[in-house]
């Protein structure tokens, strides 16, 4: 009973009526592949942002770390730009698959949803201010400095918030009426506890990310981050991402907990299975990796990542199911309601084209009347509206119709009180005659009776 | 057009889509487009004379390049995705149907383009001598040849805008890329963008020059020569699209009203066009012969001229677009052409799904009549302020209350009269209905909120819906 109340509430629009360019199937395909790409690449940037700002802190008492933090922020500089222009193509692939949702959504949310762009800017910019400011603000300017980079992060902080609740919003059609402004639509589905696990799969990807690169074989270590071993480096972010993939074994059952249930099937429920078990493998990895000395940490850096990797697609895959299932009906209904529009437009189209007019009238040419009406705007028989009555035109042109069609193809300005009036010319000279002979119809003195005709009424 | 509507009434949703594009415009032609060439011009002039301090200068204009493209650039291209699609979600979710590949090869170069920006500026001390000073100025080049290969590509969409071709019937891809203001546009933004860079480099470089006259003297002049060289081009590219804008224009809509306006335009141009080639020339020419005689703020009037006159040039797009948001395909407001003659009989409310009322009665009429208004005029008109409605038709019929019959004959007849607005998309009873809103606001002056802050539009009578809840 309450999905066939939620079914009357929920709005059903109509979609486009271009069909798609390509097999909704592959473009999921893409969307999904895309979107984990542009999404690894958002993590690493969250992750390094926050990671670098909070080892600065560190570095107040220890000095390496600055150093290291100064060597993450690095990192951020290419990876907030990958992000960046990566997000572009599954921006474009979720318009197009989920058109009527994700545009809706985006409205809904409208003030919030263009602020993305001068925060995203702001963001970038600190950003770069922190990182080339990092060895001139240094001694009594150092503290200036980290205030820098905490305002960085909270700009960094906002943003994804913003992009969750609009692909959270779209989720849920049956909501959408109770939406008003940005913050209502917090309230809907699990924004909250998703943000939540996102920003911990930004440190534990961020982390992973760092003890590879940090700890290659071809980085100048000893040249970049004087004063650290390999070992040490690689430990200390394996440790990051084990606790933060720690963290998730409670927010990761919070999200599935507070998913709203209208989505979540048996095969779903097996895919996120699937995706705990690996997480479990991985932990037990990463614990093997940390207890490992400074000579072996490192070993097993490959099969990590590709834990990772299938972890990632794993739980990439259960969304775009829950996109589909939550959506499937309301997807039905639209596609429904649009064929049946559709169809009524190409009855009209047909009966158009067999000049039977559009079915509520008997077609028939132009005559001066029905022309007549592109003029009564502005001129009326014997009062002034936006240009003289016809009774004065009438007193000029009585005994020149073709003056009429002449100034309607080519209006002069004369009179300072009215609006210039635009050109006719497009009806063409044989429709301009019509309409001169009935203008002088109606405002001749003998045209009395006609003129109770109101011309408005067509 | 079946979307819940976001709508800033007052300053306008035009207005936001101007602020973003204009913004990117800014940045993009001359700081990507035109300045990457000209910035790996300099670094290789600088190497064949194993000039340090120009290969210096370079680089500093090079990171100046990086820091604003990939911040305030990226991000207003990315704004125009947004902007577009909560101001005309109907009109770029169908441009998207149509162009999805040529976006799809577009992001690519993006990427391509973006990495390349990263990789040329933060290796330049590091890949210095020797051979990798030629693969540096390599991903120059190649960097150059990027981001006007993104324009090449996104030209083709504004293009199609303007006229579709014979898209409407066949409706392909090709078709609709190839359309005559095509090749002028770009040859036009493509010269422009070469001009503006070397304005703009030239006042970069004053600021990276104050200690050293001799440097400012030897870079003022290659980029006096490089404006030189690509002046008659751009005045080339102009004149051609000059002279094939009309053929465009007759091709594409009844000219109507838009003759006058539209040959003002088309002689105001060539003037402008003169003036801001004048200044660019003789800046130029004194730059290459005495550096010393021009002050650093004189640099950016033919810029800004140059911006003006790009933006005078746009309003080419808008001449012919309308009444149209994709040419002979769909009305600004998001109604197609074939749908138009089933909303005029059966009514646009009728089909539309965020509205209060589905059909037209005497209690609902002035609450119907905003909603059509939201539905057929709020993508160009707000109610009060910019475009506004009431001021429209007060300066059409004054101050008075207006006449409701004169008011029914302007709704039914405004794409004879004002070839640039789309017919009515509704029947009878709802132009009514939009006459007595149209005179409850000219009273009341009260403003239309948009989905954004009201949300989903309700009916202030009674909501059944919460009825039948409880």
């Amino acid at each position: 009973m309450n999905t066939l109340l939620s079914l009357i509430k929920t709005p059903v629009p109509r979609d486009l009526s271009l069909p798609l360019p390509l097999n909704p199937d592959d473009l999921a395909i893409i969307l999904v592949v895309l979107f984990l790409v542009h999404i690894f690449f958002v993590n690493l940037m969250m992750g390094g942002v926050i990671l670098s700002v909070i080892f600065e802190i560190v570095g107040k008492y220890r000095k390496e770390y600055d150093q290291l933090a100064y060597r993450i922020s690095e990192t951020v500089t290419a990876n907030k730009s990958l992000a960046v222009v990566l997000g572009v193509g599954p921006l474009l692939c979720i318009s197009l698959l989920y058109t009527m949702h994700f545009y809706a959504a985006n409205a809904l949310t409208g003030y919030a949803w263009i602020s993305v762009i001068p925060l995203v800017i702001i963001a970038f910019l600190v950003t770069y201010l922190h990182k080339y400011t990092w060895h001139k603000w240094t001694g009594p300017d150092k503290n200036r400095h980290i205030a820098l980079g905490v305002g960085a992060v909270f700009v960094f902080m906002g943003i994804p918030m913003i992009f969750l609740a609009n692909i959270n919003l779209m989720l849920f059609p049956d909501k959408w009426p109770e939406i008003q402004g940005f913050f209502s639509s917090l309230e809907v589905g699990n924004v909250f506890p998703r943000y939540f696990h996102f920003l911990m799969a930004s440190l534990a990807l961020t982390g992973l990310f760092l003890a590879g690169w940090f700890g290659r074989k071809k980085y100048a270590l000893e040249k970049n981050l004087p004063g650290c071993n390999r070992g040490s480096v690689r430990r200390i972010f394996y440790r990051i991402t084990f606790y933060a993939t720690i963290a998730q074994l409670a927010f990761g059952p919070l999200v599935f907990a507070t998913l709203p249930i209208g989505g979540v099937t048996t095969d779903l429920f097996i895919l996120i299975s699937l995706g705990v078990a690996v997480a479990l493998l991985l932990l037990a990895l990463l614990r093997l990796e940390i207890r490992s000395g400074d000579e072996h940490i490192g070993r097993h850096y490959a099969w990590i990542g590709l834990l990772f990797t299938v972890l990632v697609l794993v739980m990439g895959t259960g969304r775009h199911m829950y996109r589909e299932s939550s959506l499937m009906t309301h997807k039905a209904l639209i596609a429904d309601k649009t064929v049946r529009f559709k169809s009524v437009e190409a009855a009209t189209q047909m009966r158009l084209a067999a000049g039977l007019g559009t079915g509520d009238a008997l077609a028939s040419g132009p005559t001066g009347k029905s022309l007549f009406a592109n003029c009564a705007a502005c001129h009326a028989v014997d009062k002034v509206l936006a240009a003289p009555s016809l009774r004065e035109v009438y007193g000029i042109y009585k005994d020149n119709p073709q003056g009429i069609i002449a100034w309607a193809k080519e209006p002069g300005k004369k009179r300072p009180e009215f609006t210039p009036m635009p050109s006719f010319a497009h009806l063409g000279d044989e429709n301009l005659q019509m309409v001169a002979d009935y203008i002088l119809q109606l405002g001749a003195p003998a045209a009395e009776t006609e003129s109770s005709d109101t011309p408005a009424k067509l | 057009m079946d979307f819940p509507l976001f709508f800033m009434d007052e300053i306008g949703n035009r207005l936001l889509m101007a602020v973003i594009a204009i913004v990117h415009v800014l940045i993009n032609h001359p700081l990507a487009v035109g300045a990457y060439p000209l910035v790996t011009l300099l670094e290789w002039w600088g190497r064949r004379n194993n000039d340090a301090a120009i290969d210096n200068l370079a680089y500093r204009v090079a990171f100046v390049l990086f820091v604003v493209t990939t911040t305030v650039g990226a991000l207003t291209g990315v704004g125009i995705w947004f902007s577009a699609g909560l101001i005309a979600p109907f009109g770029i979710g169908s441009l998207l149907r149509v162009f999805f590949w040529a976006w799809f090869i577009e992001w690519l170069v993006f990427i391509s383009e973006v990495v390349l920006i990263m990789v040329y500026v933060l290796t330049w001390k590091r890949w210095a001598d020797g051979l990798m000073k030629k693969v540096h100025i390599g991903v120059g080049v190649l960097l150059s040849a990027l981001s006007w290969a993104t324009m090449v590509i996104i030209v083709a969409v504004l293009g199609f805008m303007m006229g579709s071709g014979t898209w409407t019937q066949n409706q392909s891809f090709l078709s609709a890329v190839f359309n005559p203001l095509y090749l002028p546009q770009l040859a036009f933004r493509t010269a422009f963008a070469m001009v503006a860079a070397g304005l703009v480099v030239w006042f970069l470089m004053f600021f990276f020059t104050k200690q050293a006259p001799e440097l400012r003297r030897r870079a003022v002049r290659f980029v006096s020569i490089w404006i030189l060289g690509w002046t008659p081009l751009w005045l080339g590219a102009s004149l051609w699209y000059w002279n094939a804008v009309p053929a465009a224009m007759q091709a594409n809509v009844n000219v109507g009203l838009l003759t006058q306006a539209f040959q003002n335009w088309h002689s105001d141009f060539v003037v402008i066009l003169g003036v801001v080639v004048a200044i660019i020339l003789v800046t130029a020419v004194v730059g290459a012969l005495n550096p010393r005689l021009i002050p650093r703020a004189v640099l950016l009037v033919p810029c800004v001229l140059g911006l003006f006159l790009l933006g005078h040039f746009e309003r080419v797009r808008e001449f012919i677009r309308k009444p149209h948001v994709v040419a002979d395909y769909m009305y600004s407001n998001g109604v197609t052409m074939t749908e138009l003659p089933v909303f005029q009989r059966d009514g646009l409310l009728t089909y539309a799904t965020y509205v209060r009322h589905k059909s037209v009665t005497s209690a609902n009429k002035i609450e119907a009549g905003e909603d059509i208004s939201m539905l057929a005029c709020s993508r160009c008109h707000t109610t009060t302020g910019v475009n506004a409605l009431v001021d429209r038709f007060e300066k059409l019929y004054g101050t008075e209350p207006w006449d409701e019959a004169a008011l029914g004959a302007f709704v039914s007849s405004m794409h004879m009269s004002r070839t640039y607005m789309p017919p009515f998309p509704g029947n009878t009873a709802e132009a009514e209905a939009l006459v007595a809103y149209l005179r409850d606001l000219q009273q009341k002056r009260g403003s239309a909120p948009g989905a954004q802050t009201l949300g989903i539009p309700r009916a202030a009578a009674v909501d059944n819906n919460a009825n039948v809840n409880q």
